[in-house]
């Protein structure tokens, strides 16, 4: 009679326990938990949150999950389970954004910002909060506000080997597209590569594209392509196409660059197998850990016309959000605002090579840091502009100026298919 | 003990072998069955991942029917899975043949064989980037590859392996049959040394010759065997990922698309996670087929 009991008890105690660990709400404490992405930042995130400890009391756990495309994933899973960390990125499309401040997940900086006459707003770039700022009458339909702070700026520009250009005669990077079209004919006669970038991750591809179609035809252009008024049969978006064809005819690419990473795009410019690249300020970090030695300077992509500024992509590198659903909400918020204090940002900037969003933490960085810093005056980005294109229309447009790279298609060609992709969205009112 | 009593006693049983496998029944229902269900009701959605739902019936699969880029996926991941079939499984039950037999390095062999599909399809990825690296430096090509076609005097076979629609896909599908062969080939010679010897001396007592004993002993006898692996290889390539992704980062174009990277484009790049789900239903549906197909000729030959 007795023999089922203990174990009866054992089982009901197992379900009980697991039912007792299931939805029981979280309690304020002196704790604050943090999930980030960025491998190359996170000892020194340690570091910073050991030191914050020590400075208040309040204990930040700092979790890294990469990479960046896991990361994002995770923090959509934790989304729609509730189980957001206290502090976390969003690295996604600002309409992501928007859905998550939309569903109480991201906590308004406003008041936090503007509080002592706007002192933490004030000492942060302003393009860098515009990534995270939704203004009045904003597209999305998110109520006006700061949701995130950066912890420093980007951007992306040309870069290029003062060596290897030096080798094919070159004595000052090109200042326009014909330019460079030149210098890259130059690099070929001597057997050097003239370009490298990560194309194989189409969001490069999509900035690069981007910045000259800005420079053909103006925002404005672009925009109304957006919303479905000018085709992208149309003669300047050909021409955008046209540049791609060029860069094919001319040699300059590097034969597998639509296949390569930018992981594996860095490696090669870092070993000067070509001579110039297209990428981020983040770049700097990676160059000094591969080749210490080399020797490069910075430029912004040389414009095809001067009639149109040529913007390069910029703002935010990366951004924290405050989870609105977090008992230690405050301590979220006063965590992040001495993250981004002027010595906080000297500190990371320094330990990691990356612009700082604090803008009085300025001065402390290196010179290839600095000729970056200076095209923050000059950036645009998806996340500020407008609206943006839909994702399907901009997965064509890039998968198509790949086939232009390998030869398989012409640039009326691939203009006729992204149309056909854009009419097809726009018919199911997608937008 | 009274009739009331014998009842307690069986209730409680009842009730403590239903505690007992509670755990493993909710387990399987939250982390199998729910996922499933909810897998197959966001398919009649279109959702960005968060924020609103929106019921969309049948439209995701009505798109989906009509969708070139996914078709063309699921013929490439067949032509993955044939060269699987046919080059990996061929080389594997060859070289498991071999290593059957008493020869000298029998065990280095087997280590060595299996080192393969032991590695993370990361690390295979990496390693092949740099055997395939088409770049030239100071005139010179990086991957080992064309440094070995260059070296040994055969300059113009050097090729862009990954680079070029013509034999990316092919690549890509050998690179995975390299990966994947070692899996066939334990298999296979756990199969061929199972196969009673007292066979193959009868054979030779009655004047077989080794093809004729190939072809009557050991085929027949490793049937069973080959059914599971063709079914392993088929459900394995066909889900190849990770290694298309190492290789080719987002895909040369859409030329080496297969099913699994259009799921993950349509979740990550294009936030379509009910038209995602749908995807996953329908290449669900066909490998549920395929496996199905194979199990009925599996439990065929096993009669024969």
């Amino acid at each position: 009679m007795m023999r089922g009991r203990p174990s009866l008890a054992i089982c009901c105690a197992l379900v009980l326990t697991a039912l007792a660990g299931c939805g029981q709400p979280q309690k304020p404490s002196n704790k604050v938990l943090l999930w980030h992405w960025m491998t190359d930042r996170h000892d020194t995130l340690l570091q910073l949150a050991k030191q914050y400890g020590q400075e208040t009391g309040v204990e930040v756990t700092v979790q890294l999950f990469a990479p960046s495309e896991s990361y994002s994933q995770k923090v959509i899973a934790a989304a729609q389970a509730n189980i957001l960390p206290d502090i976390y990125g969003v690295l996604d499309k600002k309409s992501i954004v928007a859905d998550f401040v939309k569903a109480g997940l991201i906590a308004d900086l406003t008041g936090a910002m503007e509080a002592d006459g706007g002192q933490w707003k004030n000492s942060l770039f302003d393009k860098a909060l515009a990534d995270r700022r939704f203004d009045a009458g904003n597209i999305y339909g998110v109520k006006p506000g700061i949701y995130g702070a950066p912890i420093d700026v980007t951007n992306e520009q040309m870069l290029y080997n003062r060596k290897l250009l030096a080798k094919a005669g070159i004595a000052s990077p090109p200042q326009t597209w014909e330019e460079l079209i030149k210098d890259f004919q130059a690099l070929k006669r001597v057997g050097i590569t003239p370009f490298v970038s990560g194309w194989g991750e189409l969001w490069l591809l999509d900035c690069f594209a981007s910045n000259y179609a800005f420079n053909i035809m103006g925002e404005e252009k672009v925009f109304a392509t957006y919303r479905g008024e000018v085709k992208y049969t149309d003669p300047d978006w050909i021409r955008v196409f046209g540049l791609f064809a060029q860069l094919r005819d001319t040699g300059a690419l590097m034969e597998d660059i639509v296949t390569k990473g930018n992981k594996y795009a860095e490696q090669d410019f870092a070993l000067e197998r070509a001579a110039f690249s297209f990428n981020g300020s983040w770049c700097v970090n990676v160059y000094k850990d591969m080749n210490p030695n080399l020797d490069y300077g910075v430029i912004p992509p040389p414009p095809v016309t001067d009639v149109r500024p040529l913007k390069i992509w910029g703002g935010a590198g990366s951004s924290f959000v405050v989870n609105n659903q977090s008992p230690n909400k405050d301590k979220a918020i006063a965590f992040l605002k001495w993250l981004t204090a002027k010595d906080q940002q000297a500190f990371l900037a320094k330990a990691t090579n990356n612009l700082p969003a604090n803008h009085e933490a300025g001065g402390l960085v290196s010179k290839v840091l600095e000729d970056f810093a200076r095209g923050m005056d000059n950036s645009t980005h998806p996340s500020i502009w407008p609206l943006n294109e839909d994702p399907s229309v901009v997965e064509a447009f890039d998968k198509g100026i790949q086939d232009i790279i390998i030869g398989q298609k012409t640039p009326q060609q691939v203009a006729s298919a992204v149309q056909q992709v854009k009419d097809r969205q726009m018919s199911k009112g997608s937008r | 003990m009274g009739l009331k009593a014998k009842n307690a006693v069986l209730t409680r049983d009842h009730i403590e072998n239903f505690l007992f496998v509670f755990p493993a029944v909710a387990i399987f229902c939250i982390f199998y069955i729910y996922p499933f269900y909810k897998m197959i009701n966001l398919s009649f959605f279109d959702w960005k991942g968060i924020g609103p739902m929106h019921f969309a019936g049948l439209a995701n699969y009505a798109e989906l029917m009509g969708d070139r880029l996914w078709w063309d996926s699921i013929g490439h991941a067949g032509y993955i899975t044939l060269i699987a079939l046919t080059f990996q499984n061929a080389l594997a039950f060859a070289l498991a043949l071999a290593c059957d037999r008493e020869i000298r390095l029998k065990r280095f062999y087997r280590a060595v064989f299996f080192i393969p599909p032991v590695l993370s399809e990361i690390v295979v990825g990496l390693v092949w980037n740099w055997i395939l690296n088409p770049q030239m430096q100071n005139n010179h090509p990086v991957g080992f590859l064309n440094h070995f076609l260059y070296a040994t005097g055969f300059p113009q076979l050097m090729h862009n392996w990954l680079g070029d629609p013509k034999t990316a896909l092919t690549t890509i599908a050998v690179v995975n049959a390299w990966k994947g062969f070692g899996w066939g080939f334990i298999m296979f010679l756990a199969g061929l040394q199972t196969i009673d010897k007292q066979l193959y001396e009868a054979a030779r007592v009655d004047g077989a010759g080794s093809w004729k004993t190939f072809c009557n002993v050991t085929i027949p006898m490793m049937l069973p065997v080959i059914l599971v692996v063709v079914i392993l290889t088929v459900l394995g390539c066909m889900q190849v990922f990770v290694l298309i992704l190492a290789l080719v980062s987002e895909g040369l174009v859409n030329h080496t698309d297969v099913p699994v990277t259009r799921i993950f484009s349509a979740m990550q790049n294009t936030n379509r996670f009910g038209y995602a789900c749908a995807e996953a239903v329908i290449f669900g549906a066909v490998l549920i087929a395929t496996s199905f197909i194979l199990k009925k000729l599996a439990d065929r030959a096993r009669q024969l």
